[in-house]
């Protein structure tokens, strides 16, 4: 029952006002931003660190909002819901990730920022080549960074579309919409746009959010009964566990895997490094977690949907099926413009950190020309509008899981590097180019699943092909490092980071 | 080294998935799987904020 509701009148006249306010005040900002602080209105920085990292000043509330915003975007409200729709308790997995990621923030992030304060840095590559003073690792980073975060913009124009179709509209409209809305807002504003706008696509995802775990349970008779109905729907598990034996270990090395890789991509990583100081970062450890709570609330819509009889084969239409079926319509209308400034907010951020790695690290003269990033910016969400259009959304999917294993492997070079081990960068890059052909490679053989079956030593079980990948890429790093000691061994001053060499 | 367990702590709670998949004991209606790691993240938070405080007294 339920399937396919349309949207009506109330719902889309909503959803564009919501929409439509949101995206004027982020490309805007320029014009009311200085009625804000009036005190900071003289120009500290050059035009392009304005632009592309917010003049590095954000304090802890914006750096919360902006974070958060990016971190958590409108591909997790679809997608999350989505897989725990399909697989149950296994699609949680999404919630120990979002956990244990923030100690690892706490630990390793305000060295990074120090490090990038220090040396003027705004991107992870920026960083790597300063360190290790190789212009082949910092092409590596760089284009790690690129291709992992198209299609992660993808999934976002794909969010877009997938709320304005749930209103009724097909065909190329919606993801035109989703298209203009977006290149507007980022060229306009810059990081000052969703870093102000954050708050807007918070405060709606929480409306939206508080009102369906209030309102669903009430109406099928409280979470017990919910989950009780849910679980008729989905495969059994015996022996009154939730996660069936067989995924205990990806359930566990997914989240792991995911964690490490949450905070390399170039957008939560521009979210970091413009915060205001270190301290700034350790304080939204603590408090960034409140994100999470919502997170674990959205997954519980995946299993909601099951108790409130939707049923659907495109799994990405959950959340919008059972937000139509359950609310009146104007207030579908609010909770889909919520999903969509959602998109917009971390797909802008994207944007700007794959600019920034553009305009950095990969055109061969270094470029601090603001039009020039902005045209960056517009050609990397052209690229993420061709893989909307070329693939299929669930070809989107599989890409960004790739992506997930493509932007691991950088993980020796930016986070190993912040360690007293002395790699050498040519070991640095082969272990990056072997990591990351092995992770591609198994990937591919597997049939594009996230996870790969290991056996050893009497132990058997399917382990994160991105942890895996990471694993062979340190062993990679850390041998050759050793051989390269050994043979210089005579001379290591050659091998003493940090020369910068531009 | 403290500061180092209380980081370590979540990772140990959390990815020795055995310990809580489980059903029982139910919480409001939550099977433990989903409360017990809801659970974490208060107490993550406030673990982070003892690592910070002691970083800022030292």
């Amino acid at each position: 029952m339920n399937t396919s509701i349309v949207a009506d009148n109330a719902a889309i006249s909503v959803f564009v006002i919501c929409f439509v306010a949101t995206i004027v005040l982020g490309s805007t900002v320029r014009l009311w931003r200085p009625l804000l602080n009036r005190r900071k209105a003289a120009a500290r920085h050059t035009e392009g660190e304005e632009w592309g990292l917010g003049g590095r000043e954000f304090g802890a509330w914006v750096t919360w909002f902006l974070v958060g915003g990016d971190f958590y975007t409108a591909y997790t409200v679809i997608a999350v819901p989505a897989l725990v729709y399909s697989t149950g308790g296994f699609g949680f997995f999404a919630l120990p990730y979002t956990i244990i990621v923030y100690p690892f923030i706490f630990a390793v992030m305000p060295r990074l920022w120090t490090i990038a304060r220090d040396g003027g840095h705004a991107t992870a590559a920026d960083i790597v080549r300063a360190r290790f003073g190789s212009r082949t690792l910092e092409l590596a980073v760089a284009l790690s960074g690129l291709v992992a975060v198209l299609p992660y913009i993808a999934l976002q124009l794909i969010g877009i579309r997938t709320v304005i179709e749930a209103l009724g509209f097909t065909g190329m409209l919606p993801l035109l919409i989703a298209f203009i809305s977006l290149a507007a807002y980022t060229w306009l504003g810059g990081l000052h746009a969703p870093a102000l706008t954050a708050f807007i696509k918070d405060v709606m995802i929480y409306i939206a959010v508080l009102a369906a775990v209030i309102i669903v349970p009430i109406h099928l008779g409280g979470y017990g009964a919910m989950f009780h109905s849910a679980t008729g729907h989905l495969p059994d598990v015996p022996d009154g566990h939730i996660v069936a034996q067989g995924q205990v270990v990806p359930y566990a090395t997914l989240a792991l895997s995911s964690a490490f890789a949450a905070f390399l991509y170039p957008h939560t990583l521009t979210g970091i490094l413009a915060a205001r100081s270190a301290d700034t970062i350790r304080q939204n450890a603590v408090f960034l977690p409140a994100y999470t709570i919502v997170l674990g609330l959205i997954a519980l819509l995946g299993l909601m949907a099951h108790a409130a009889g939707i049923v659907t084969t495109s799994s990405s239409q959950v959340v919008p099926q059972l937000f139509l079926a359950i609310f009146p319509s104007w207030f579908a209308g609010f909770c889909f413009a919520a999903i969509a400034v959602g998109a917009l907010v971390p797909a802008s951020v994207m944007a700007i950190g794959a600019a920034n790695l553009i305009m950095h690290n990969i055109l061969p003269h270094r470029s601090e020309s603001v039009t020039g990033s902005r045209l960056a910016g517009f050609g990397v969400k052209v690229g993420a509008l061709g893989c909307v259009i070329f693939l299929n959304a669930k070809f989107a999917i599989d890409l960004q899981l790739l992506g997930g294993v493509i932007i691991l492997q950088t993980f020796p070079a930016l986070i190993m590097g912040l360690l007293p081990l002395r790699l050498p960068a040519p070991a640095l890059v082969a272990g990056w180019v072997i990591g990351s052909v092995a992770g591609l490679g198994l990937c591919w053989i597997d049939g594009l699943k996230p996870v790969h079956p290991v056996a050893f030593a009497g132990f058997s079980a399917s382990v994160s092909t991105g942890l895996l990948a990471l694993g062979i890429n340190i062993a990679v790093t850390l041998t050759l490092g050793a051989v390269i000691r050994l043979a210089l061994g005579a001379s290591p001053s050659t091998l003493r980071p940090g020369s910068i060499r531009r | 080294m403290k500061k180092a367990i209380f980081l370590l702590l979540p990772f140990a709670g959390l990815l020795w998935v055995p310990l809580y998949n489980r059903h029982d004991p139910v919480l409001f209606g939550f099977p433990f799987f989903y409360w017990y790691q809801f659970a974490w993240v208060p107490v993550t938070s406030a673990l982070i904020w003892m690592a910070w405080k002691m970083d800022r007294q030292s």
